[in-house]
């Protein structure tokens, strides 16, 4: 299957200004930076988060613990995926008993991503409270979820894939719609 | 963050038979998984939903606690739910043969099988006869993958690599499966292997799997980047070709004396469990040097990641 780029969402200046409201959003909305962690969720959520971070340090002047999650082992659909997913470490090095904390994806979809990562994420602790920040929410919820911070809602259908692309590792920052070419 | 393996490398195989049959990306891939279970294991939950509803059978001929320990805790710590089956116990005493065991385990819709046997080759032949995946965990004098992956897996993340070190391995080679594991596993990642033994105890043509050969322990010891002793494996000489306890630990035995003059750092490494006083010194075992708890704690893990491939093995 390859797929061909239809349609640009989010340039870079695009990207970096969205990120920054994302930011302020959190600051606001938790006032204190002190008990606040944020979670990524491997592997563009991660990247996503430590932008997060830098932006919310620049922002409140203190910054928040910042950790990567991976969730593979939490898959629902670990026997149906085609592609076999690599088992990546998860990188926490702090307590989150207690911690406020947000978790941090690319895409928003159907969903069960951001159940895996809640599945996973008590299975370390019992945090305070967990909140969601997504880059991109692009509908076609399949679970009863929803974001608290939301970059950018990107209607779209089923056949299209929306790929969020960081300097690292992608060379650029943008977020395209793309469509499978038949 | 870490650097994975080859991204074109996928599991593909339903079973793990032995060290011999695997690529060198297959074996890496096994240890960068293993880094994964290995944090874990160090979680307050140590536990993963990734096996859930599966069932994995430990079929064990021969007596073992630490195998068979690691293997269940590592199941465990998968979801996955876990049969011990006592040989002693078992039809087997009643006549029934490998394969017709395998059938009926697999007819008890059981996901993997993981097996110990005293003959080289049955969890192949094992492995031929059933659908359900094979883990092998000793097979006579012929591999111990699981084994030699941990001791892999404990010297990387002691060492920070593989290829290029110089491990010897010292004691019973002939008998010893965890030799011949280790020897295929660390040859393919590029590691140089030196094999140490009285010379009876050496099995012939065991340089054409790449491997120097001595029967001088102080040879073997020198430059070594690290060491395995085996352990002498009294239960297994039908050939009365053993020197006696005292006389090996003389000629042998890893003491204190003989680690002064190795490498500082040299790290050693015992499959357990250990003979003290034979092939090591108490001091040596309990020493700076020795990594044979960590071991134990990695078993986990690396057990962990096989089962964990083997049941999600893709087509090639």
């Amino acid at each position: 299957m390859s797929l061909k780029d239809k349609a640009f969402i989010l340039d870079k200046d695009s990207m970096a200004r969205t990120i920054e409201r994302m930011a302020h959003e959190i600051v606001e909305r938790m006032k204190s930076i002190d008990d606040v962690a944020i979670i990524g969720i491997k592997n563009r959520g991660a990247y996503l988060g430590q932008k997060l971070a830098d932006r919310i340090e620049h922002i409140a002047g203190s910054r928040p613990a910042l950790g990567a999650l991976d969730i593979t082992l939490y898959r629902d659909d670990l026997t149906q995926v085609s592609a076999q997913p690599i088992v990546h470490a998860t990188e926490i090095d702090f307590d989150i008993e207690g911690k406020r904390i947000v978790l941090v994806d690319d895409v928003l979809f159907t969903g069960r991503t951001v159940r895996c990562a809640l599945d996973a994420l008590v299975d370390l602790g019992r945090p305070a409270e967990i909140q969601l920040a997504v880059l991109i929410d692009r509908g076609h919820r399949e679970l009863p979820i929803r974001a608290d911070y939301v970059g950018k809602n990107v209607p779209t259908s089923l056949k299209e894939a929306v790929e969020v692309r960081f300097v690292v590792p992608d060379g650029k920052d943008e977020v395209v719609i793309s469509e499978k070419a038949d | 963050m870490k650097n994975g393996p080859d991204k074109k490398t996928i599991w593909t195989k339903k079973d793990l038979l032995g060290l011999e049959y695997l690529s060198k990306d297959e074996i890496e891939l096994i240890l960068y998984t293993a880094e994964s279970f290995k944090e874990v294991t160090t979680r307050q939950i140590k536990k993963v939903p990734a096996l859930r509803g599966k069932t994995v059978v430990n079929l064990f001929y021969e007596p073992s606690t630490r195998t068979r320990t690691s293997f269940e805790l590592a199941a465990k710590r998968l979801s996955a739910d876990v049969v011990n089956v006592e040989i002693e116990t078992s039809s087997v005493k009643k006549g029934e043969t490998l394969i017709d065991t395998g059938k009926n385990i697999e007819a008890l819709k059981i996901d993997i099988i993981v097996v110990r046997h005293s003959c080289s080759g049955a969890p192949n032949i094992l492995a031929r006869s059933v659908g359900a995946s094979v883990v092998n965990a000793g097979d006579g004098w012929h591999e111990h993958p699981t084994q030699a992956l941990l001791d892999m897996f404990t010297l990387k993340s002691k060492l920070g690599k593989i290829s290029g070190l110089k491990v010897s391995i010292i004691g019973d080679i002939a008998h010893s499966r965890v030799a011949r594991s280790n020897i295929w596993g660390l040859t393919k990642l590029g590691a140089k292997v030196t094999v140490c033994a009285p010379a009876l105890l050496i099995p012939p043509d065991i340089e054409k799997m790449g491997v120097a050969v001595t029967t001088d322990v102080d040879e073997a010891l020198e430059g070594a980047d690290a060491i395995n002793v085996l352990r002498m494996q009294f239960e297994r000489d039908t050939a009365k070709a053993f020197p006696s306890k005292l006389e090996y630990f003389k000629r042998y035995g890893i003491h204190e004396e003989r680690l002064k003059r190795c490498k500082k750092d040299i790290v050693v490494m015992h499959p357990g469990p250990i003979n003290r006083g034979i092939e090591m010194s108490s001091a040596v075992a309990d020493g700076k040097n020795s990594v044979i708890l960590e071991q134990v704690t990695n078993g986990i893990a690396v057990r962990m990641a096989v089962l964990y491939l083997v049941s999600h093995a893709k087509e090639a």
